[in-house]
Order: structure tokens, then C-alpha cells, then sequence
């Protein structure tokens, strides 16, 4: 994987071959990302997309260093160029890497947020934590600051998280995230449950974060707020990417290249409405060719032998649309 | 089949979140009611499900005024509504498998020789294998165990379906495949449907009509 070293920026997160395996008892194994290969860098925003269960969130939870105990990483996932996530220790972690160098914001920012607590209490713990301010009246003013980055109304600094709405803990749990003005945000579903316009809003403000200077990854099964937001997409299914494409031409035309992309983005209420047949399949029961060759209308016996490598930002034997290697695609067609 | 007339509802009598509300839904209609975070939606599906007693207001079932509601209500009018709600955890019990979760509503009812039946006919319908009717609901998927949640709102055949944002957590693929198992329902049934939700796009691509929390037809003053 050195060949394709050739981005002219450093990206801020590079992960490559990624894999994530859970040891389950009676030696079962449950593949929950294999060979993840992504980078984002400086002012971008990649949008990881996929149904529940993909693995999406466990990506996540790998490049925090919050899996649990019976989980292996292996490949690497470089954070601006010189460390690497999957083996750092939990001291490096907790000191130099959350909070500081990755923001999370967070999949329910009603959970994530301490209940017992006001939100300028929390946000002045995190100043105090993660940055140089000191004083109370210092920090207070800091806290404020904060909260304001974030669009976080001032009169609501005072109330508990039980106190605001979903909009406004989402904002708080934001600009909890934006304190230690990390170059990297991870974005874990943050607009679940949300409604349109606050989704709208929400991603937005993500964006702007994103404009001035962060790098943001965010995951989500809400294609309209992918195609609202990133500059690339990433498809997840059955814990591999299998397509990544620029948001324009993904979304646009000439579409997706994947048929489950394709799929996916055909099922919108918007577009044909139609479910893709069939579920994917179980993370601990892989098939050994493509995963998702059972619910492809084009799949042939290749695809059923044969694991499509993730070559040219698509794993599929039969592309949808030309671009890069349509001769060979047009060759394994026929 | 559903009559909400003037309906008054909330959790504290001084600041009820629900008021003067209006809502129709015909027999074998599907209809969509629209509106955003924290309007009270919710709270109105849940009194149409008979699980919020309102403050005041009338409510007709099937042509049968409504006296009473969450254990108060008579059980054929409790049965003859289906309810699914967001979050499938939430309304799922962890110690039950999806088959007995499924089950549920007909051994309450006193109908358990109807469930291997029954079941077996569901499954397939929203897409469940035998393997995972087998497991308990932490070791599915939220899209999977959502299947299981809308097979429980069917299995006793309601002629009334509600869906309080049932496909908010869910993607695009596993939502439309919901929507079709409720349609294909509803078509041999001819249950009518009170879809709640935000996304209007949905909600428009799957009703009959929508309405717009706050609009004249959900809160309009009653003729005569």
C-alpha cells in the first residue's frame, strides 16, 4: 500500500487495511470491518454511509481506541502523519488523541451528555481539561465562547441536558467536541432522530466547522444529509467499502458505481422507493465471495467464487458506470 | 375508522402540548401527519394508540366512542390498533427472543395456539429468518429488530396501523422494504394507516394525505 502515496496535501486521518475482528466464544469470529482504506484531509468532509450493522461505528469506536477487550485491529489509521491510532496506547489516547487531536460528536447527544449537570459545567470541565485557560472568570468567559461556536443559545448555558431540546443538546454535545479544536471530527450519526430542518441545520454547521480548516468524518444512514455535507462518500456493506466517489457524481450524475450504492440510493422516497431484495449477510458468516453477490441482480458465478478487491475506489466485479477501468469492466462482462 | 375530535393532551394539565386538536383517518385511508421535533405528534399518536389518556376531547374507534384508555381500554378495542415506534430498543424486551416478541400480543390475548401459525406467516413477510427469530434483540441489527417490532403491531390484525416515526432510524433500503410490508397489508387488510413523522418526502411518497401539524385540517374549528 505504498504506491499510492501520491496525495499532495497530508491528510489528517490516513487509514489503511483496516480490519476489525471480534473473538466470540466457541471460536467464532464476527468480520466486522475488513480492509478499510480511506483518507481525509484538511477542510474535507467524507461521509461514511451503510445500514445499520455495517460496522460503521465500530470504525469509529477502532480510531477512538473504544473498542472492547475481545476485539483485534490490524492494518494502521495514521492521525496527521505520525501516529498511528490502532497502536497507541490507551495513555497517548486519553492525553494527546481524544478530545485534542479527534472531537467526537456523538450518536445521541441526550446520552452523551452529563445528566446531573448543567452544560456550562460541562463545557468549563472540558476548558479546563483540554485547554491552557485558567481562572473561573477566564473559564466562564472561555465557556461562552465555546458555546457560541457552536450556535449554542447563551441564556441556555445554565439548563440540564434534559432541558433542551434535541437541536440544542445536539449543539452542546458540538461545542463540548470543538473545545480542544481538534483537526479531525468524527461525527457518529449525529442528525438520528433530528428533523429535517434541524438535520439541515446540524450538518450545516458541521460544514462550516469543516471549512475552517478540520478535517471531518461522518457517519450516517441519512443520504440526504450525506449529499448535503461531504465532498466524498464512502459505501460501508457487511463491514468493507465497497465504493468511494465524490459527492457530485455519486449523487448526481453519472451515479454510483456499486450496485449497492446504486440500491441504496434507488430505495430514497425520492428516487424508486424500492428495498433492495434480501438482508445483508451476518458479519460471522462472510460468504467467500462478494457479500453482497445474494442480493445482486448482477452477480455471476465470479462474483460468488471470487472476493472483489477494492481497486480504482470500487470493489465489484461489475461496475455500474464507465470512468476509470470500464474496459475492464466491459471485458468481465461479456 | 379513527375520529380525533378537540383533543386536549399533554403531561402537566397547566401546559398541555396537545390542544384543540382535529384528525380523521378513514377506513383503509393512509394518512401522513407531518411536523417537526417536540410539536406534540407523538403524544396525539400515542392517545390514537390508546396510550396517553388526553385532558379532554373525544375520540372515536371504529365507529365506538373511546372511554378508556392504556389498561382502562377494552381489549377489542386495544387489539384492533398497531402501534410502531422509533426506537425498536426501546420498545423491545431484551429477555425475549424476536419470535417470542412477535408472539407476544397473542399469548396476552389469551390466542398462544395461534402463534406458530402466525408467525411462520409473518416472518418471511418482513424478511426475518428462522435463525434470527431464534436471537434476542442484542444480537441483531436496529433495521432487523424494527422488522420484528412492525411483524408484533401485525400479528393481531389490526384494522388500525399506527407508525410514530417508524423508519427515523433506519436506511434507505430497510425503510422502503417497511413501507412495503405495511402496504402489502394494508392491501389484503384493508387496515387504515396514521404515519407520524418529519420527513415529508416519505410520508408523501406513502400516504393517501398528509397534514401538517398545525395546518386547518389538524386543527380547524369543528363544523356544527
Amino acid at each position: 500500500m505504498t504506491a499510492d502515496r501520491e496525495t499532495p496535501v497530508t491528510p489528517v486521518l490516513d487509514v489503511r487495511d483496516l480490519s476489525v475482528r471480534f473473538r466470540m466464544r466457541g471460536g467464532r469470529d464476527i468480520a466486522a470491518v475488513t480492509d478499510a482504506r480511506f483518507s481525509v484531509a484538511p477542510g474535507e468532509c467524507l461521509a461514511l454511509v451503510g445500514e445499520s450493522g455495517c460496522g460503521k461505528s465500530v470504525l469509529a469506536s477502532a480510531l477512538l481506541g473504544l473498542l472492547p477487550a475481545n476485539a483485534e485491529t490490524t492494518g494502521s489509521a495514521v492521525l496527521g502523519g505520525d501516529t498511528d491510532l490502532l497502536t497507541a496506547g490507551e495513555r497517548t489516547l486519553a492525553r494527546t488523541v481524544r478530545g485534542r487531536r479527534i472531537g467526537l460528536v456523538p450518536q445521541s447527544p441526550a446520552a452523551h451528555l452529563t445528566p446531573v449537570r448543567t452544560v456550562r459545567a460541562q463545557l468549563e470541565e472540558t476548558l479546563r481539561e483540554l485547554t491552557g485557560v485558567r481562572g473561573a472568570a477566564a473559564v466562564r468567559d472561555a465557556a461562552g465562547e465555546a458555546a457560541a461556536r457552536a450556535s449554542f443559545p447563551a441564556d441556555h448555558l445554565d439548563r440540564y441536558p434534559h432541558e433542551l431540546s434535541g437541536g440544542l443538546a445536539q449543539r452542546a454535545a458540538t461545542a463540548l467536541a470543538l473545545i480542544g479544536d481538534a483537526p479531525l471530527l468524527l461525527a457518529d450519526e449525529p442528525t438520528t432522530g433530528l428533523d429535517r430542518d434541524l438535520v439541515e441545520r446540524t450538518v450545516d454547521e458541521l460544514r462550516r466547522h469543516t471549512d475552517e480548516g478540520r478535517a471531518l468524518l461522518i457517519i450516517t444512514h441519512d443520504l440526504a444529509a450525506a449529499e448535503r455535507i461531504a465532498d466524498r462518500v464512502a459505501v460501508m456493506y457487511a463491514g468493507r467499502i465497497v465504493e468511494i466517489a465524490g459527492s457530485r457524481p455519486f449523487f448526481g450524475a453519472p451515479g454510483p458505481r456499486h450496485p449497492y450504492a446504486k440500491g441504496l440510493l434507488d430505495a430514497l422516497p425520492e428516487r424508486d422507493f424500492a428495498p433492495i431484495p434480501g438482508m445483508p449477510p451476518e458479519l460471522g458468516a462472510l460468504p467467500d465471495g462478494c457479500a453482497f453477490a445474494a442480493r445482486c441482480t448482477r452477480a455471476d458465478a465470479r462474483c460468488t467464487d471470487e472476493r472483489p478487491a477494492f481497486e480504482d475506489a470500487l470493489a465489484c466485479h461489475h461496475g455500474l458506470t464507465g470512468r476509470a477501468h470500464s474496459l475492464t469492466k466491459a471485458a468481465a462482462d461479456a | 375508522m379513527l375520529e380525533l375530535t378537540r383533543i386536549t393532551a399533554g403531561y402537566d394539565r397547566r401546559a398541555p402540548v396537545v390542544r384543540d386538536v382535529f384528525l380523521s383517518v378513514g377506513y383503509g385511508e393512509a394518512v401522513g401527519l407531518l411536523g417537526p421535533s417536540g410539536c406534540g405528534k407523538s403524544t396525539l399518536a400515542k392517545v390514537a394508540a390508546l396510550l396517553h389518556r388526553p385532558d379532554a376531547g373525544t375520540m372515536t374507534l371504529d365507529g365506538t366512542v373511546v372511554r378508556g384508555w392504556r389498561h382502562r381500554a377494552p381489549q377489542e378495542q386495544r387489539t384492533a390498533v398497531g402501534v410502531v415506534f422509533q426506537q425498536p430498543r426501546l420498545s423491545a424486551d431484551p429477555r425475549l427472543s424476536l419470535r417470542e416478541l412477535i408472539a407476544q400480543p397473542l399469548r396476552s390475548t389469551g390466542r398462544r395456539r395461534e402463534v406458530p401459525a402466525r408467525v411462520a406467516e409473518l416472518a418471511p413477510l418482513v424478511g426475518l429468518s428462522e435463525e434470527l427469530l431464534e436471537r434476542r434483540p442484542h444480537a441483531v441489527s436496529d433495521g432487523q429488530l424494527q422488522r420484528a417490532c412492525l411483524a408484533r403491531a401485525l400479528v393481531l390484525r389490526p384494522g388500525l396501523l399506527i407508525c410514530d416515526e417508524m423508519t427515523a432510524m433506519l436506511d434507505a433500503s430497510t425503510t422502503a422494504a417497511l413501507v412495503a410490508v405495511v402496504e402489502t397489508y394494508r392491501a389484503e387488510s384493508g387496515a387504515a394507516l396514521l404515519a407520524v413523522g418529519h420527513d415529508r418526502v416519505l410520508l408523501e411518497r406513502w400516504c393517501d394525505r398528509t397534514v401538517r401539524w398545525g395546518e386547518r385540517s389538524v386543527e380547524r374549528v369543528p363544523v356544527g
